[in-house]
């Protein structure tokens, strides 16, 4: 099974690399990107077949390691 | 004064860190792997050191955090200990929460690397109690993720509490964003912890703290901090 994590900051919280980005299209003659957010995608190959614990343990990975609760929020997908 | 230097892969300030606590201290530091589940007995402060701890990776200081030693330093510092995190020990102990807050990427977008000016805002805790208060020092930062963050009314409460250690300031003292290397909240380059026993902050002062390094405002912390009871 497929876990695929996204992770943004949070609405808020200062995101200088994505001011970067959104400046840099702007630059190349894109200037209706008017706000642009980085964040990371995970993706992880999960030995397991119930989805709904999988879900539980993953959403147990984000809060211990994978997102900082304090400027990231989090999504999980599931798939085959 | 007992001390000891935490290490992980990419590490790179633990001997400079080193040097500072000896020539305090006047006896080397332990040096602590970071897959040791336990600390040395009769520790008075445990150092985490900069550099880029696992390589930055997932965000800086992440990984670091969940390091088996850092566990045992959680329960050090619960039973009172003292703990120095500077630049990636800083983000190390946010990630640990051990201190509050996080960082996100210099709002400048660059690497910075030079000397900053910093002012003293409570001399109350042992790292800052032999600056005078409103002192203000010149120390070296190295960083591209020293951004501090963390919500305005929270920053008013470690003011309050005078719970922040220093601030970014222009050489004259004064709060100012051409002043603050990093965007930082509040101009924030060092908290403390609620029982004032753990400073987390971005600058090195263990980079200005002999005169053959150019400088010496770095010397008083860890002067202040070998006047600490055993």
């Amino acid at each position: 099974m497929r876990a695929t994590v996204r992770i943004m900051p949070r609405t808020g919280v200062h995101d200088p690399q994505g001011e970067a980005i959104r400046r840099a299209l702007s630059g190349l003659g894109f200037p209706e990107a008017a706000e642009v957010r980085q964040g990371r995608l995970l993706t992880l190959e999960i030995d397991a077949e119930d989805p709904e614990a999988t879900r539980t343990r993953v959403e147990e990975m984000c809060e211990k390691l994978l997102a900082n609760p304090v400027i990231e929020d989090y999504d999980i997908e599931l798939g085959p | 004064m007992r001390t000891a230097v935490i290490v992980f892969p990419g590490s790179n300030c633990d001997r400079d860190l080193e040097v500072a606590l000896q020539a305090a201290t006047g006896r080397a530091p332990l040096r602590v792997w970071h897959t040791e589940p336990t600390l040395p007995d009769g520790l008075d402060l445990v150092g985490i050191p900069g550099g880029f701890s696992f390589g930055d990776y997932l965000r800086s200081g992440a990984i670091a955090a969940r390091a088996p030693a850092m566990d045992a330093v959680r329960d050090f510092a619960g039973r009172g200990g003292h703990v120095l995190g500077i630049c990636n020990g800083f983000q190390i102990l946010t990630e640990s929460g051990l201190l509050p807050g996080a960082f996100v990427r210099n709002a400048g977008l660059r690497f910075v690397c030079r000397d900053v000016h910093l002012r003293v805002e409570t001399a109350d805790s042992v790292f800052t109690r032999n600056y005078p208060p409103g002192a203000v020092l010149r120390v070296p930062v190295a960083h591209a993720d020293g951004n501090f963050t963390l919500p305005e009314s929270r920053s008013r409460e470690l003011a309050e509490a005078g719970r922040v250690a220093f601030r970014y300031t222009d050489r004259a003292g004064t709060v100012a964003e051409s002043a603050n290397p990093n965007g930082s909240t509040d101009a924030i380059a060092g908290i403390l912890s609620a029982n004032r026993r753990i400073l987390g902050m971005m600058p090195h002062p263990e980079r200005l703290a002999d005169p053959a390094l150019g400088g010496t405002d770095g010397a008083p912390l860890f002067a202040g901090l070998a006047d600490a009871p055993g």
